[in-house]
């Protein structure tokens, strides 16, 4: 059985929702995706099927799984009717069009809902839908420096930019929201109180999705800066990403703190043959033996304190200089400590324990022998799984059976 | 909706602080003895000036907003009884602990079913509770660092940069918040409860998929000889697009050309000799180094509020990078950051939620729950315990 089976959705193809599209679609809702006679751009956006790009885009691919693709072309006076017609058989319409688009169409909320009440129309625009700035051209990128992500994200030295996070997640935060808000909506629908209207901004979606960023901001006035790898602060703190023999880097985490964790450090040590190495270790003996509360505050104050802590972050980095990135990995959290190796995002894909988990899924294509490997299930519901039910349509793939359909 | 809430940190509080804005009961448990402190952020800064300690984390009040708080001792037999009649009257139980948690306190997702059978059981958890790292611990920058994150945010010739900040943990959050709701409408269908397994990184790596896919079809791996800048974008191809320096300290612009037309309109504004030789998407891809340069000599002159403006007017893609109180102060931004009211901490401003529902409205009043703040409330209004029985169980440190 699945959750969302029977729920019916309109999408007004834009690259900047079509995420959202396929969190409802791979949850079993009937996702209908509307272009233009022309198609989605994106169905032109790399990376294309072997590198080819008369070939199939395979980022339209990730972005449309498990829906339903028909063309419809709004400008025209059938269009229009046939989208009225579908609108009124429709739970949803999920749109990012600009601002007044739907109204000179006349297919706005004011006018959908008389067709349907329990409509939830649900539009998602860069800066809100009371603010002009919507219809400017944005891109993922120009969106998160107006939402905050970069000013927290770079470097030591700020000299370099800072950096925007990669693979739209600008898009995706939004996107986010605009599923959030589809199930809550669904919720308040199932409680008796009818469709609505819901306006998602982008730019505040990002806003709110900054951390201390904008917390501290409130709260005293602070402002963080980017930092290498680690947190934003208002004062600097320590580094935490290392640089393993291998070349790749692993993120340490919060440094060992408690006696337990200097303990199975200085094992380590030794099982590598390294504790000769370290003159420090000693101190790390010391924090296995220590009694009582290991008073991080008192870092700098109590010599021995200080002593142990800093001999846990060289015992790290002298291992880190000695071993692959990986084996640090499982070392460090086979001692208890939350480290985490700095995959690239294949590396992760291939990772043992997300195979095991089952997170490849296998998507069968009409015109491939071999099935395709995508991305899995973001979350695990044991009665109501999350799944690809097919691959993304091609263009105009269901016009026929969706138009057929609506005229019975 | 009830909500038996065991969240702590953003991951997972994060999530409920969404139901609680939309009307959801949030019953928040907390442990006396450790005085709540399973929730690191909840004595940690920043702090209002003149204020710190247990009740005054920044974090914790903005993730907790509108939630009801509970203490209970569960090594005691009579704080698990109390348990047991809270989860009778609860839609849902969730968590973020590390694997196994629950369970050591016989409150595993059987013994949940055996107390309510159509209960929902959400726990999110940086592995999740299956596999060969289920063991294991995170916090937001170690799933950001496995789940390829932390990776693709970088510059060329430099280490990762990374997020800097738990991107992963907001994310997270709205991830549990999606499998929480999921589970509820499915049960609103079907009479029957079921358990989610969210695995934190796998969220997150599900944030990477056109990558992803040109590695499975193509056999092409994002880890290169040498980093690409992820200012930059590939999916699709544009140029220029990055972020350059202003006047001023520290201050950026972003500006993106996603075709030769918004080219041309820069071009065009730019109005210098140098421009002709990148009039294609072709010439521009092919020096991304030189045209940067050309663009950075260009901005650095310039107010980041000037370039904005005037790109704007174009118009094309262009932001500034905003710093907090830059983007905060935004009327623009108005009703985005309620105040609400915290029993110790008095008015504070805390994160909204991005969304204008006609009908449902979201709404954040109260700040999040001093340890305790309502558990005489819940026990005796919810429970049906007197106010005697209450002050007794308090005394017998039960709560």
């Amino acid at each position: 059985m699945t959750v969302l089976q029977g729920i019916r959705i309109l999408e007004l193809a834009n690259e900047r929702i079509s995420f959202a599209g396929k969190l409802m679609a791979d949850m079993g809702a009937e996702v209908i995706l509307i272009e233009p006679p022309e198609g989605e751009a994106s169905r032109h956006y790399p990376p294309f099927v072997d590198d080819d790009e008369t070939k199939p885009s395979l980022y339209f691919w990730h972005y449309n799984t498990s829906k339903k693709g028909i063309i419809l072309d709004l400008t025209q006076a059938d269009g229009q009717d046939t989208f009225r017609q579908l609108a009124a058989s429709a739970d949803v319409l999920l749109e990012s069009e600009p601002i007044q688009r739907l109204t000179e169409l006349q297919l706005d909320y004011a006018q959908l809902s008389t067709l349907n009440p329990d409509l939830i129309h649900i539009a998602v625009t860069p800066y809100g839908r009371d603010n002009p700035l919507s219809d400017l051209p944005v891109t993922d990128l120009t969106l998160m420096a107006a939402g905050g992500p970069p000013w927290s994200c770079g470097y030591d030295d700020h000299n370099l930019p800072p950096v925007r996070g990669w693979g739209n997640q600008g898009y995706q935060t939004g996107c986010h929201f605009a599923f959030m808000s589809m199930l809550t909506a669904l919720m308040a629908r199932n409680a008796g109180l009818g469709g609505q209207f819901i306006d998602v901004s982008m730019v505040a979606s990002l806003n709110v999705t900054t951390e201390a960023a904008t917390y501290t901001y409130h709260i005293n006035g602070g402002e963080v800066q980017r930092q290498t790898g680690r947190h934003a602060a208002v004062l600097p703190t320590g580094e935490s990403q290392m640089r393993c023999a291998d070349g790749k880097y692993v993120n340490t985490g919060v440094p060992p703190r408690f006696p337990d964790e200097f303990g199975k450090l200085l094992d380590w040590l030794r099982k590598l043959k390294l504790e000769d190495e370290l003159p420090e270790a000693v101190f790390l003996q010391m924090g296995a033996e220590w009694q009582g509360h290991f008073d991080l505050s008192r870092i700098g104050e109590d010599d021995e304190i200080t002593a142990i802590f800093s001999a846990g972050r060289m015992a790290l980095t002298l291992i880190a200089s000695r071993i692959s990135a990986y084996d640090f990995f499982i070392g460090c959290q086979n001692a208890g400590l939350a480290v985490g190796i700095i995959y690239s995002p294949e590396e992760a894909f291939e990772d043992p324990h997300f195979i095991a988990r089952g997170f490849q899924q296998e998507v069968m294509h009409p015109d491939r022998a071999e099935p395709v490997r995508y991305p899995g299930a973001p979350y695990k519901l044991a009665a109501s799984p999350w799944q690809i039910y097919g691959p993304a349509p091609d263009l105009g793939q269901h016009t026929a059976e969706i138009l057929a359909a609506l005229k019975d | 909706m009830r909500i038996c809430d065991f969240t702590g940190q953003l991951a997972g509080a994060g999530a409920t602080k969404w139901l609680a804005a939309f009307g959801a009961e949030v019953i928040r448990i907390e442990d006396p003895v450790r005085q709540g402190r399973w929730d690191i952020l909840r004595g940690t800064g920043p702090f209002k000036p003149g204020q710190s300690g247990l009740e005054y984390g920044a974090g914790f009040n903005n993730h907790n907003t509108d939630k009801a708080g509970i203490t209970l001792n569960l090594r005691r037999s009579e704080a698990k009884h109390i348990l047991v009649e809270l989860i009778k009257v609860s839609d849902a139980v969730t968590e973020n602990f590390a694997k196994g948690v629950l369970e050591s306190w016989g409150f595993g997702y059987d013994r949940l079913r055996e107390i309510k059978p159509d209960i929902v059981y959400v726990s999110n958890c940086g592995f999740g509770h299956v596999g060969p790292y289920s063991e294991y611990k995170t916090w937001g920058p170690i799933v950001q660092a496995i789940s390829g994150l932390t990776f693709s945010s970088t510059l060329p010739h430099q280490p990762p940069a990374g997020w800097g900040y738990s991107y992963m943990d907001h994310t997270g959050a709205y991830y549990m918040a999606m499998a929480i709701m999921l589970a509820l409408l499915h049960r609103q269908k079907t009479g029957e409860g079921q358990r989610v397994d969210l695995a934190c990184t796998e969220a997150a790596l599900s944030l990477n998929g056109p990558a992803l896919l040109d590695w499975t079809v193509n056999q092409r791996p994002m880890r290169q000889a040498v980093q690409p800048s992820s200012n930059r974008s590939q999916f699709k191809p544009m140029a220029p697009h990055g972020i350059y320096r202003c006047l001023g300290d520290d201050e950026w612009v972003a500006i993106s050309c996603r075709d030769d037309e918004d080219w041309a309109k820069l071009a065009q504004l730019i109005d210098a000799a140098w421009t002709a030789s990148f009039t294609t998407l072709q010439q521009r891809l092919a020096d991304q180094d030189g045209l940067d340069t050309q663009i950075e000599a260009w901005t650095a002159g310039q107010t980041k509020q000037a370039v904005e403006q005037a790109l704007r007017d174009l118009p094309i893609p262009v932001a500034a990078v905003a710093r907090p109180a830059e983007r905060i102060n935004d009327p623009a931004n108005q009703g985005l950051w309620p105040t609400v009211t915290h029993s110790a901490m008095g008015e504070v401003v805390v994160d909204g939620q991005p969304v204008k529902f006609s009908t449902t409205p979201w709404r954040s009043q109260r700040g999040a729950p001093c340890l305790s703040e309502h558990t005489r409330d819940v026990l005796t209004r919810l429970l049906g315990y007197s106010d005697e029985e209450v002050t007794v169980l308090y005394e017998e440190g039960v709560l």
